[in-house]
């Protein structure tokens, strides 16, 4: 069997403590150009979105400059993000124990790994992440073009132009709660956010929360 | 014998301003305080029958607000230009209509514009405070140093008449001449209106004179004439007598029961509220989950177990 979700660059290192190589430096700059687009277009699309929160368009220059600069960085984080897809989509694919992993999420709430099934380089949760964020930016983009009024104005009605940012605002809160579940889970699942910065994790992190995704490794290794 | 409504001549010595913040009802994106007078509401009757179709009006709007429209083309209509422009905010419409019992050509003439509505939905659904306001004598007005360009307004308004500068990237409309109307005038198309088509006064007489004009009318066999003030927006501060009032849509496509579109409702009301409920829930969620149940962390276990599949090397 081929070890679907093994990505390039993956590797083991023996140590004390074991380092497990997850992600590159070409994965991580891709990662946080994405990441920083996804915020900057959050606060932007915010202080749009509620009169609560227009005070945020002075971080951005103003609210003309917030309403000018909104969407092109929606097509830095499109592009960024379509690179991410590229490398990752692979891994994400859904196994059978993703829906056991998915059955037994109070278990994984309440921090009981060992009743989990092992999984492989991400499990079912990281992976809902993966695609709700593909759905989610594919929809956003699409009706993002036909409420950007500076340019494409003319290729939609005004009843179309309604149904879409009425979508637009929708999918954008869908997507700040997923951004919300990720980063929370980065931050909870301690030993992972090295993962992005210095591109390492530890063995011990990868037996815990990963344990195939190690086993592949390893194994990949000895032959 | 004088007109009841013939607008008088500009006070040149020392004007008067009497229009200010002070009496905003709405103000985009914000809130006002309530204004210690009230404004007796104003507003425009255009009399569709009256309308010969001479763009005076035209004129005059872009003679007061100081804009220029680019010499167009001629596209086999009436119409010049040929719909409203950031810099044209009031446009003359032609429709060759048939009727269908006269089998008579009848040529309807419609000045389109701003209707001043009482429940504006560009001033709902914009985003930017102040950029759009209402005064308590109904003029529902654009502050182009608040505007941000993002054409919510379009969205919002059931009309179709806001149209977005590519020059400046601002929300242009008819401003009711509120700048006029301040100092003691009316509109300017009303001005210019030869036929006295345009009329301007408070919105009572201006009923009241509508009234008598579809007395009129139906005493000539428009049956249908009538006023066009839709109720689904509130009312609005710029009237039309129609010779054919059961079929607004005749009239180079007026709607004939405009209200703010549900989905714009939807858009600034419930997603608002709910968008911002779900959010907050989902990081107070993060931040109960992690104070209950406290961080995920490795083990010494789970080092030693790495170590050993890895060949207990160390």
């Amino acid at each position: 069997m081929t070890a679907y979700d093994v990505e390039s660059g993956d590797n083991v290192h023996p140590g004390n403590p074991v380092t497990v190589d997850r992600y590159t430096p070409g994965a991580r700059v891709n990662h946080w150009i994405t990441a920083i687009s996804l915020v900057l277009l959050a606060l932007s699309g915010l202080a749009l979105f509620t009169p609560a929160l227009f005070f945020l368009t002075g971080l951005f220059g103003g609210g003309q400059w917030t309403r000018t600069i909104h969407p092109w960085i929606g097509v830095v984080l499109f592009f960024s993000f379509a690179g991410m897809f590229l490398r990752f989509w692979k891994a994400n694919l859904w196994k059978s124990e993703d829906g056991t992993w998915m059955a037994r999420l109070r278990d994984v709430l309440t921090g009981h790994e060992e009743k989990l099934p092992e999984v492989g380089k991400y499990n079912a949760g990281q992976k809902v992440v993966f695609w709700a964020m593909s759905i989610l930016i594919i929809i956003l983009i699409t009706s993002g073009f036909v409420i950007w009024d500076q340019y494409f104005a003319q290729y939609s009605t005004i009843d179309q132009k309604r149904v879409a940012i009425l979508i637009h605002a929708l999918a954008a809160v869908a997507i700040i709660c997923v951004w919300i579940v990720h980063v929370y889970a980065a931050i909870w699942v301690r030993g992972t956010i090295g993962a992005m910065t210095r591109g390492q994790v530890t063995g011990g992190w990868a037996w815990r929360h990963h344990r195939k995704w190690l086993r592949e490794l390893v194994g990949g290794k000895s032959h | 014998m004088a007109f009841n409504f013939e607008l008088p001549n500009p006070n040149t010595k020392d004007p008067k301003t009497n229009l200010g913040e002070a009496d905003l009802v709405r103000r985009s994106a914000s809130s006002v305080p309530a204004p210690a007078r009230q404004l007796t509401p104003v507003a425009k009757l255009i009399d569709v029958s009256k309308c010969i179709g001479c763009k005076a009006c035209q004129s005059a709007c872009l003679e007061w607000n100081d804009m220029r429209e680019p010499v167009g083309i001629n596209r086999g209509v009436y119409d010049n230009p040929e719909d409203l422009t950031p810099n044209m905010f009031t446009l003359m419409r032609f429709t060759e209509w048939v009727n269908p019992e006269t089998k008579n050509l009848e040529w309807l003439i419609r000045k389109d514009g701003c209707m001043h509505c009482a429940d504006p939905g560009c001033l709902k659904a914009c985003p930017a405070p102040g950029a759009i306001v209402q005064y308590s004598n109904g003029i529902v007005d654009f502050v182009h140093e608040n505007c941000i360009g993002c054409g919510y307004c379009v969205k919002g308004c059931p009309f179709n008449i806001p149209r977005i500068s590519q020059a400046d990237h601002k929300a242009y409309k008819c401003t009711l001449c509120s700048d006029r109307v301040a100092v003691g005038q009316g509109p300017a198309c009303a001005k210019a209106c030869p036929t006295h088509a345009i009329v301007f006064g408070t919105k009572d007489e201006m009923k009241k004179h509508a009234e008598g004009r579809i007395k009129d009318l139906k005493s000539r066999g428009y049956q249908n004439a009538g006023l066009y003030d839709p109720p689904g927006v509130g009312g609005t501060h710029v009237m039309y007598v129609l010779h054919h009032a059961d079929k607004p849509e005749i009239y180079a496509n007026l709607a004939k029961d405009p209200r703010i579109s549900p989905i714009v409702e939807l858009w600034k009301g419930m997603t608002k509220y709910a968008g911002l409920a779900a959010m907050g829930a989902f990081a107070v969620i993060g931040l109960v989950h992690h104070v209950v149940t406290g961080a995920n962390r490795v083990s010494p276990e789970d080092e030693e177990n790495a170590k050993k599949l890895t060949g207990g090397r160390a």
